[in-house]
């Protein structure tokens, strides 16, 4: 593995290659030493032009508990008016000897572009609302630690599909595994041709969610107000938020799973959210042992630097 | 006096093929006749297996001079005219000063005349600084030698201001050429609304934007008796508004890009963004809609939409690149490919969407291959391949997202104001 883009471009084997080597990561994670040494002498820099805690928290203990190096450029408001173009940056960040470049930026396909750079390996941390594999491939570990399987699951993603990265990847990761894959949101939130993928698409939440497995509810923003995608987050509530009551339409042993941060009161209810069901939390902990796997593949991939 | 001996004229007012030699005296046709034999001193050259047609008129070009020299200039893109087989073109006013006055519109005359290459016929603004408020003295610009109105690339908002330019303009004799795409609905899509935007994860553009302004233009142009020409139509609705609209006698005319009848959505995969292009690339459902308007006539006119941008502004993220092809050097390329050799159109009829129909729309010379005429040729082997290569372009835009693509019908020579300017694909000068 070269780069780590995206998962509509990664074959299943890949996927199911990664998840496995989460797994011994995540054995890691559980050790009163939380390091290893698989990554010595490696350096992972983390670029974010877009404001992110948990990603990036997550991404640098991945790296560190790998004992790679870790370097952060919070190039946050950076523009391509304003500055060095991200091309520019990416070829100076490898320039400094990074390994893998870790980024998040506002634009769809930024990832893609970076990865036109020579002697790095790229990881998508996010690109505006075209993927976010890491999120997915967490995601679909979670699912499987807990399920079992993901093969034959119903999966319902619940919410913003259309400015959704986490949708988009989550969408290619579960239908690529044998999912079935259902989406629920307001119309003008559910973007057009998503039948042609093999996805059911739900304007009802509670047909959405009737005999489903996974209830995947994704943050709705609150600009979406203005924009006129909502007339208002309350009456959004009154449709989607996911409560008991329509967490009880779903399988008796369904899971509730949001990538964060939530709005609590918004788009799932405090019942809901602090209840056995939901396994956001242990997402969270997933993170970090999907990433070391990421970072670990992409690290072992290829010797980098020819030595002639 | 010049010979060019030995080639296919093609006549496309009348839709004739014939194999004629031409005969050039100065600046015009003297002569268009079987076996005319040259005397002492005559410039002959062999046409033989080749194809002669009326000066090829590309009626939407963004040449960029002045303001934005580093993509084009002037000079740069009336001579990558040449090698695409153009002899004339219209040079959109969308430059910085906007050609929204006298000055600027004889300063790109003078600029063309100084470089010597394809004929350049400015378009003038309709509202000053094309910023859609004020009407533009089309008037003196008129005077000074525009041949059309248009705020090319930002489409007049205001219903009411362009009905005023479009009474204005009717007086003038000059048509009204719009840029069809309404911004509320187009808001900051980046490519077609559809499947590929929704993989992407791209802002999409919706068929409505341009066929709500289609409608609202060919009202328009039913209130006040204007002439409007729709540049650059890429969904199957515009074409039906159209071909209605002119079934009931409206005076609307429209175009067609090669790139709109060539690609589809999917040219953006991977994050393309030579393929950035507005109106986008839409999808195989249109295309064909389009080549159905060419076939049926609904589409009179074929034209680049040249607009070159330097590398650095398209080696960016998908939505921070500008919209745009650089397109005068593979249209010839693209018509055969696409038009003529599958039979969409007859060569005929084809060389018309270059030639009599824009210089029509425009009310310029040209259009016609025969004695008296400005000896304006093209000259065209059906049979020689190229692959497009983006280096061996002259525009300064090497912007294409045809790289790599096989041509067959190749423009070889072409003869301005009876000058050879290029001649067995090699450019004078």
């Amino acid at each position: 593995m070269r780069h780590l883009l995206g998962l509509r471009d990664l074959a299943p084997e890949t996927i199911e290659l990664i998840l496995s080597t989460a797994e011994p990561m995540k054995e890691i994670l559980g050790r009163e030493i939380k390091k290893v040494p698989a990554l010595r002498g490696k350096t992972v820099a983390t670029l974010f032009y877009e404001p992110s805690t948990r990603t990036r928290m997550s991404f640098e203990l991945a790296a560190k508990y790998l004992s790679a190096d870790t370097v952060g450029l919070a190039a946050a408001t950076s523009s391509v008016a304003k500055g060095e173009s991200l091309l520019d940056t990416i070829r100076t960040v490898t320039a400094l000897g990074a390994d893998i470049i870790v980024l998040r930026h506002p634009s769809p396909g930024a990832a893609h572009l970076a990865a036109r750079v020579e002697g790095c390996s790229i990881v998508n941390a996010g690109d505006g609302t075209h993927e976010h594999p890491t999120q997915a491939l967490l995601d679909l570990f979670t699912i499987r630690e807990v399920k079992g399987r993901i093969a034959g699951l119903t999966v319902v993603i619940v919410g913003d599909i259309l400015h959704s990265r986490v949708a988009r990847s989550n969408i290619w990761g579960l239908t690529k595994l044998g999912a079935r894959v259902r989406v629920a949101g307001p119309a003008t939130l559910i973007p057009p041709g998503l039948e042609h993928v093999g996805v059911d698409v739900f304007y009802d939440l509670r047909e959405a969610v009737r005999d489903s497995d996974v209830i995947y509810v994704l943050r709705i923003q609150r600009e979406r107000q203005r924009q006129a995608f909502l007339p208002s987050l309350r009456e959004y509530a009154r449709l989607y938020a996911i409560t008991g009551e329509i967490l009880s339409l779903a399988k008796p042993d369904a899971i509730v799973m949001h990538p964060g941060p939530m709005n609590r009161g918004v788009e799932i209810w405090g019942e809901v959210c602090d209840s056995p069901r939901a396994v956001i939390t242990t997402q969270v902990t997933n993170g970090v042992a999907v990433r070391m796997a990421v970072l670990y593949l992409l690290a072992g991939g290829e010797v980098k630097h020819d030595p002639h | 006096m010049i010979l060019i001996k030995g080639g296919w004229v093609v006549d496309p007012a009348r839709e004739l093929i014939t194999e004629a030699d031409v005969a050039i005296d100065g600046t015009r046709i003297v002569a268009v006749d079987k076996g005319i034999n040259p005397q002492a001193g005559w410039e002959v050259f062999d046409a033989r297996g080749l194809i002669l047609t009326p000066g090829l008129i590309d009626m939407h070009v963004h040449l960029r001079e002045p303001g934005f020299e580093y993509k084009e200039t002037i000079a740069s893109g009336a001579r990558a005219a040449i090698r695409g087989g153009i002899t004339a073109l219209a040079a959109m006013p969308n430059t910085n000063p906007a050609a929204d006055n006298q000055t600027v519109i004889k300063f790109v005359l003078a600029r063309a005349q100084e470089a010597g290459w394809a004929h350049v016929y400015p378009v003038g603004a309709i509202t000053r600084g094309c910023k859609g408020e004020e009407l533009a003295d089309m008037a003196e610009m008129a005077a000074a030698g525009a041949v059309a109105f248009s705020d090319d690339g930002r489409p007049v908002r205001n219903a009411g201001l362009l009905r005023r330019a479009m009474e204005y303009a009717r007086a003038l004799q000059r048509p009204v050429i719009d840029h069809c795409e309404d911004p509320d609905l187009a808001a900051d899509g980046v490519m077609n609304e559809g499947l590929t935007a929704t993989r992407l994860g791209l802002k999409g553009i919706p068929d409505a934007a341009e066929e709500i302004v289609v409608a609202r233009d060919i009202l328009l142009a039913e209130l006040t008796g204007c002439a409007v020409h729709i540049a650059h139509v890429s969904t199957e609705g515009s074409v039906r508004l159209i071909r209605e609209a002119k079934a009931r006698g409206v005076r609307v005319t429209a175009e067609v890009t090669p790139h709109h009848f060539s690609l589809t959505e999917e040219a953006c995969e991977g994050f393309n963004t030579n393929a950035k292009v507005n109106p986008p690339l839409r999808t195989v459902r249109d295309v064909e809609a389009l080549k159905e308007g060419l076939a049926d006539g609904t589409i009179d006119v074929i034209a680049s939409d040249h607009a070159p941008h330097a590398l650095d502004e398209k080696n960016v993220e998908y939505d921070l690149a500008p919209f745009g092809i650089a397109g005068l050097e593979t249209t010839v390329g693209l018509i055969f490919k696409e038009l003529v050799t599958p039979g969409v159109l007859s060569l005929p009829a084809a060389i018309a969407k270059m030639t009599v129909n824009p210089a029509r729309i425009l009310g310029v010379d040209g259009g016609a291959l025969v004695p008296g005429a400005r000896a304006d040729i093209t000259v065209i082997d059906p049979e020689r391949e190229e692959v497009v290569n983006p280096e061996e372009m002259v525009s300064l835009g090497k912007n294409t997202p045809f790289t790599g693509y096989r041509l067959k019908g190749i423009p070889v020579g072409v003869f301005v104001s009876g000058s050879v300017l290029m001649w067995d694909r090699k450019l004078r000068k």
